[in-house]
């Protein structure tokens, strides 16, 4: 049983290597479409002919394609994304400093929708037609309609503006705390680590409106699978049978129901994750937050081309994880998965 | 879905049925009446709007919304509600450019991988899962950053984005109908295999791609005012509605709401408008997928 399922989970680790692949060659093949000289670019204004024919050999762009894709490969491999032009740091340095603000933003975002989304999907199935079903309804087609950069505005118009609740948006924790030791690289974490409550706060009253834009935006597609889930769960034979069986209702609905409603809602949180992702790099700009969305951003503005480059292949291979967690997830969960393949 | 299956009309014209389903519906008859507007706006709105969306004044900078600017001044003094109106034909044209791309673009993919499969479907599918590897919005800021900041190449990233949605229905749809009979039976009277694909095989799978058109522009005017949010595509001052609560977003924090709310209302009302009508195809073309 036990090297049945290892087998499935290798199996499935291994048809991601071709995804990783692709990712890889697709973010090559945009960092060549860029338009004009690279190396130009690289030299700078001032630069005269013969400097920029030096970074062009420098940079191994006189080389054929598929020899500069090598070196590209060769260095991403030793972990070197190249050079940001407007920081003058290295791209890989700068993500890794950044990455855990946009993770806790991202994870926190996804906990407070699962957290909603969950409970009012099961509610609306098992009492259809109520308020709880068409709340959900109204919810649902109207949060797929909410641009994340509105919602935010929002927010912070009523938050911050008009009750003063909210901390003004700048960031993740007011200067008035030190940020606390770096353990984990989340704040909230970092600052319980080491008891410091009032920092603690602090940080929790930053990403609250932030947290709830993105999770608003990814209530209605986890609301809306969980409810169709239920419904088709309720309505299966199991179901039937156990209840004709006598079992008690929260039996029926928790362990039986549920368990199997949730492995569609857990594939359709891996692409609400892709959303999440892409939303990020709004809300971040919205709320100023420092994670690598809004470090794209400030890239993109200065053209900074490795710096993009280096976020969209962190992004993309970030996804590719998620998704493989998710399905290797799915087979342990589910028994049924995994035993014949 | 259990009365639709009880007083099903008895003879089912299509119109009738389309009838019978608005009827029942009267939320995708508002979503159609909202498309109305929306064309409408449009189509007409550089002519119907009060002032010239670009003429600024500054001794009306930032004014509330009165009776003489429906939804107040810009920091500049140039009307809102203008602006917001003209606005709507950019914004319809790059989500309806980037989704006429990607149909066509997709279908084409879709129909060869499901009708001839083998290498072509392999490849095709494997270049589209590829494509859904990235986080979609991503990827468009990847691919406008590589292609260059225009309005041009939002269209293309967000064609690119959603290319992989239609090839996968239309395949699916090309794939369980390649060995049906009416597909046979246009074979063997010497059709091109090119032919029975195209005027035999392809028209069934367009209602499902109807309602996948509808709901993919809601995505599509979604994704193209978050690139040019955060200042891909659309340059000022050209009104536009991602760009324009960009802009307001400066003054919310010091209680302009206006500034930014109409644009965003606006933004929030089309792509409402293709959801809601997204879902009232699904409920005409196909009544069992009603949820």
């Amino acid at each position: 049983m036990a090297a049945g399922r290892l087998r499935t989970v290798v199996s499935r680790v291994a048809q991601a290597i071709p995804v990783v692949i692709g990712v890889v060659v697709v973010t090559f093949l945009l960092t060549r479409m860029l338009p004009g000289d690279p190396a130009a670019y690289f030299a700078g204004a001032a630069a005269d002919a013969q400097s920029i024919a030096e970074i062009r050999t420098a940079l191994g762009l006189d080389r054929p394609l598929h020899e500069q894709f090598v070196f590209y490969v060769g260095d991403l491999l030793q972990g070197d994304l190249g050079q940001s032009i407007s920081t003058g740091q290295p791209v890989a340095v700068e993500l890794a400093r950044r990455l855990p603000a946009s993770l806790e933003l991202t994870l926190l975002a996804l906990l407070l929708s699962c957290a909603v989304a969950l409970p009012l999907g099961i509610l609306a199935a098992t009492r259809p037609g109520s308020l709880a079903d068409h709340a959900c309804r109204v919810l649902v087609t109207a949060g797929v309609s909410l641009p994340t950069f509105f919602t935010g505005l929002a927010l912070i118009y009523v938050f911050y503006y008009l009750l003063g609740w909210a901390p003004a948006p700048l960031g993740r924790l007011d200067f008035v705390y030190l940020e606390p030791p770096r353990v984990t690289g989340f704040f909230l974490i970092d600052a319980a680590l080491i008891g410091d409550w009032q920092t603690w706060w602090g940080a929790l009253r930053q990403i609250v409106l932030p947290a709830v834009t993105l999770a608003l935006f990814t209530l209605a597609p986890l609301a809306r699978m969980t409810r169709a889930a239920m419904l088709q769960a309720l309505s299966s034979d199991f179901v039937r049978t156990a209840r004709a069986a006598g079992l008690r209702r929260s039996t029926v609905l928790y362990t039986y129901a549920f368990r199997n409603a949730l492995l569609p809602v857990i594939t359709t949180l891996g692409m609400v994750f892709s959303f999440t992702l892409g939303a990020n790099v709004l809300v971040e700009k919205v709320f100023a937050w420092p994670g690598i969305g809004s470090y794209a951003v400030d890239a993109l503005v200065v053209s900074d081309y490795a710096a993009v480059q280096g976020f969209v292949l962190t992004m993309a291979l970030l996804f590719v994880a998620l998704n493989l967690l998710i399905d290797i997830a799915y087979t342990l969960i589910d028994p049924r998965i995994g035993f014949d393949g | 879905m259990t009365d639709a299956a009880l007083d099903r009309p008895r003879r089912s014209g299509t119109l009738q049925h389309i009838a019978y389903v608005l009827r029942d519906n009267p939320v995708t008859l508002l979503a159609f009446a909202m498309l109305g507007v929306i064309l409408f706006a449009g189509v007409f709105g550089p002519l119907v709007a009060p002032y010239d969306p670009f003429a600024s004044d500054a001794s009306k900078a930032l004014q509330p919304p009165s009776w003489e600017h429906w939804f107040g001044t810009d920091n500049l003094g140039r009307d809102v509600f203008s602006r917001v109106l003209v606005a709507t034909r950019l914004d319809l044209a790059i989500s309806v450019a980037a989704v006429a791309l990607s149909f066509v673009v997709g279908s084409a993919l879709g129909a060869a991988a499901g009708y001839w499969g083998g290498w072509i479907d392999r490849l095709f599918s494997r270049l589209l899962d590829t494509v859904m590897a990235f986080p979609l919005f991503v990827l468009a800021m990847g691919i406008v950053a590589a292609l260059g900041n225009s309005v041009e190449n939002i269209v293309y990233a967000t064609a690119i984005i959603n290319t992989p949605f239609y090839a996968r229905v239309v395949r699916a749809e090309v794939n369980i109908r390649r060995e049906a009979g009416f597909a046979l039976a246009a074979k063997l009277s010497g059709n091109s295999d090119l032919r029975v694909l195209a005027v035999h095989i392809f028209p069934n799978a367009l209602p499902p791609m109807m309602v996948q058109i509808s709901l993919n522009m809601g995505w599509a005017i979604l994704n193209a005012a978050g690139l040019s949010f955060i200042g891909l595509g659309v340059q000022p001052p050209t009104p536009e509605w991602g760009i324009m609560v960009a802009e307001g977003a400066n003054y919310i924090v010091s209680g302009e709401w206006w500034l930014a709310l109409f644009p965003g209302l606006a933004l929030m009302l089309a792509v409402f408008t293709f959801n809601l009508l997204g879902d009232g195809l699904r409920d005409i073309v196909d009544p069992r997928m009603r949820t």
